[in-house]
């Protein structure tokens, strides 16, 4: 057995630097590198789907906003919130989200499961002035949504840029028949990459979330996202303990 | 002779060193401000005023990264230059690097906050930065790794400082998060927005392994580095154990890199993961604890000073914050402590105890002790930094008692039953059941953010106080020059 001195290493930087970088390398190492090969990471579960042009731009613009810094999208399992917000959050309910918005801290409460929870119309009147819905509440006023025009310009780099980093958006003919396999035919043509403008249109044409269908505004795409968080997995088929062992 | 010695502030590269702790002290009163002004926007949300640019979203980044980066960073690059050229006894390698970590790191902040503003956010907490800022940054930093090492290779000392081993652990492990929690792929070359190149749980994976060791290497480690020169120093007395000094090092490094899942508790995060982050928090209160007593313990024999010098007071203060918030970050990393705490106010409590306890203090020490000795000249008022130091432990204490107390509240109603198994509480009233106590920390904040402009005030008339001084010797040896050529 060789003598250590700790000496060797304080008058040594390359020493100092090559162990100090070993130390500092393996939590990370050994914590984040699996999270990318066991299978169970992500449950499989049915229904859950990259988002349409529409509701990316929206989620672009919950980005921009900061809205995560307030609301969280992550329902943990407990008593209260499974009242409160409904089914805990599941890995593969986020699996497309580049980046997480799993938030923090809830200054407001948490949107993993708020689509569909109150009508389009409340949305827009909440967003526009949260006290008009909500007396009490200290959220900003955003009344430049229903103002501004949403820029689409760029949808297309958008979603080939989302491809790049993973997100099933189809190029070609053959990436659009997979995901008819993987999603179904209606929601295969919403993630074609070609059909990205004709999409957004038609989406914000047809369910016209502020109301106003004369153009389509920023308070569209972000009322679109909202109302498509936490709808994709149906819980009513699987069963109360099915994702328990996944945890 | 007077002219053949050579002056510490010629042989040393201290210009570097005086515009780093300049901007520390500005990047202070900026970013406290802000950070005043988002407190009070929760408690008085008309603040927002329908601006864009100045809503709450959007200006939280701004706070977070004007003081972690600005101020602390700035502080931190002061320091460590300071330290590294007076331990090695050697100049920096670079005047020419040197300046560009100054105006690279300067320009990073200012166009962060105003990309914020504009709306360009990644959207992860204190890496907010879009990818053109986060490829500077880069480049500033190996530039920075270069400088430092460059400057310890130089040295006249066989031994390398203890307080270098911090800094160079802080320097190397921002590299290592900064790089992995920044891959993403930008729109197009001319865009600003980009999307992260990792997605869900792994992506959250990544970004608290980022963040909370943000905490660990830049807001701790570091200023340890900052601890273990300027408190000696200042105390007049060696550092109380060499050997404890060696295992927290180790230590700390190792086991901080475990525990960003604790942010991730009860998350879709798989529990192995979850588990692990918090067996490392609770291990990793020894070496916190083990720097901590080694600071304060270095002013054993010498605790009258802690009457009479207000510095000492600032750097030992600042060690107790220091011991009290790593002792409540193992605490709220226990799994049963994490479901009441989490989402709550509480964690933000607990991030100022760390960020104005902990880390503003003794960074106003240092500044302190350091600023005199780069201008050559003493403090312009030693009774403003008295005044100071209690203004900002008022302010502290105000804020994280408010946090406290706001956050188990939300906590506790979140989860209120009532007698028929319903939820005692919409979620609206316990937002309305915190307006005393966000009113409470904005005055906190208040009492901290005036503590800071005394500081810049007391800075920038000290520099005054200096540069006349040097203007009355130069005139002096001028006419002294003058008079003996006319002769």
């Amino acid at each position: 057995m060789f003598n250590f001195k700790h000496e060797w290493i304080e008058t040594n930087v390359g020493l100092l630097l090559v162990l100090t970088m070993l130390a500092i390398s393996i939590g990370g190492l050994v914590e984040i590198a699996p999270l990318f090969f066991i299978k169970d990471t992500v449950e499989k579960v049915e229904g859950v789907h990259p988002y349409s042009p529409l509701e990316q731009r929206g989620r672009d613009i919950f980005q921009r906003e900061g809205c995560y810094l307030c609301h969280s999208q992550m329902i943990r399992p407990f008593r209260d919130e499974a009242l409160r917000y409904g089914h805990y959050s599941l890995a593969a309910e986020s699996q497309y989200d580049h980046p997480f918005q799993w938030g923090s801290k809830r200054t407001g409460p948490d949107l993993a499961r708020v689509g569909k929870k109150y009508s389009n119309e409340w949305q827009v009147a909440h967003l526009n002035n949260p006290k008009s819905m909500v007396p009490q509440s200290v959220m900003p006023n955003y009344p430049w949504l229903l103002k501004t025009e949403l820029d689409y310009s760029d949808m297309t780099d958008r979603m080939m840029a989302l491809r790049a980093v993973g997100v099933p958006y189809s190029l070609n003919k053959e990436e659009y028949e997979s995901n008819v396999k993987r999603f179904g035919a209606e929601e295969a043509k919403m993630l074609n990459i070609a059909d990205a403008r004709k999409n957004l249109i038609a989406q914000a044409q047809e369910n016209n979330y502020d109301g106003d269908n004369s153009s389509i505004t920023e308070m569209d795409a972000l009322v679109a996202y909202l109302q498509v968080l936490g709808t994709m997995v149906d819980f009513r088929k699987y069963d109360d303990d099915e994702f328990v062992k996944y945890r | 002779m007077a002219a053949t010695e050579i002056s510490s502030s010629e042989q040393y590269n201290f210009d570097i060193v005086k515009k780093f702790s300049i901007m520390a002290v500005v990047w202070g009163l900026v970013g406290m401000s802000v950070g005043v002004w988002i407190a009070s926007e929760l408690a008085w949300p008309f603040l927002n005023f329908d601006i864009p640019y100045i809503t709450f979203g959007r200006l939280r980044p701004v706070h977070t990264s004007s003081v972690i980066f600005g101020f602390g960073g700035s502080a931190l690059f002061a320091t460590s230059y300071y330290i590294v050229q007076r331990t090695c006894q050697a100049r920096l390698i670079s005047d020419g690097m040197a300046t560009f970590t100054f105006w690279g790191w300067q320009a990073a902040i200012m166009l962060g906050g105003i990309s914020y503003m504009l709306g360009f956010s990644q959207s992860r907490e204190y890496a907010e930065m879009e990818w053109p800022l986060d490829i500077l940054i880069e480049i500033v930093w190996v530039t920075y790794l270069a400088v430092f090492v460059g400057t310890i290779m130089r040295r006249k000392q066989p031994h390398i400082y203890v307080a270098n081993w911090f800094f160079l652990a802080f320097i190397l492990a921002t590299a290592l998060l900064h790089t992995f929690n920044n891959l993403a792929v930008p729109v197009s070359l001319f865009s600003m927005k980009s999307y992260s190149l990792f997605a869900g749980t792994q992506d959250a994976m990544t970004q608290w392994w980022y963040g909370h060791n943000a905490v660990g290497f830049f807001l701790t480690a570091a200023f340890l580095g900052m601890m273990y020169y300027f408190v000696p120093k200042q105390a007049g007395r060696p550092i109380f154990s060499y050997r404890l000094s060696i295992i927290h090092f180790w230590a700390l490094g190792f086991l901080y890199m475990w525990v960003g899942a604790h942010h991730l508790h009860w998350t879709a995060l798989p529990d192995w993961t979850s588990t692990l982050a918090a067996t490392f928090s609770i291990m990793l209160l020894l070496p916190s604890w083990g720097g901590m007593i080694n600071g304060i313990m270095t002013l054993s024999g010498a605790w009258d000073k802690l009457r009479t010098d207000p510095i000492m007071r600032f750097l030992i203060v600042a060690l107790s914050f220091y011991g009290m918030s790593t002792f409540e970050g193992p605490l709220m990393a226990l799994k049963d402590v994490n479901a009441l705490s989490h989402y709550t106010d509480w964690t933000v409590g607990h991030v100022h105890s760390g960020a104005l306890g902990w880390v503003a203090m003794i960074t106003f020490g240092s500044l302190y002790h350091m600023i005199p000795k780069l201008w050559n000249t003493e403090m312009w008022s030693k009774k403003m930094i008295e005044v100071h130091f209690w203004f900002a432990t008022i302010g502290a204490l105000l804020y994280i008692t408010a946090m406290w107390i706001s956050g188990i509240t939300q906590g506790l109603m979140w989860r209120a039953f009532d007698q028929y198994g319903n939820l005692q509480y919409s979620f609206v009233e316990s937002v309305a059941a915190m307006h005393p106590f966000y009113a409470m920390r904005a005055i906190g904040g208040m009492f901290f953010v005036t503590g800071m402009l005394l500081m810049f005030i007391n800075v920038m008339m000290t520099v005054r106080q200096a540069n006349a001084a040097t203007a009355k010797v130069t005139a002096a040896h001028r006419a002294k020059m003058a008079g003996m050529a006319s002769a």
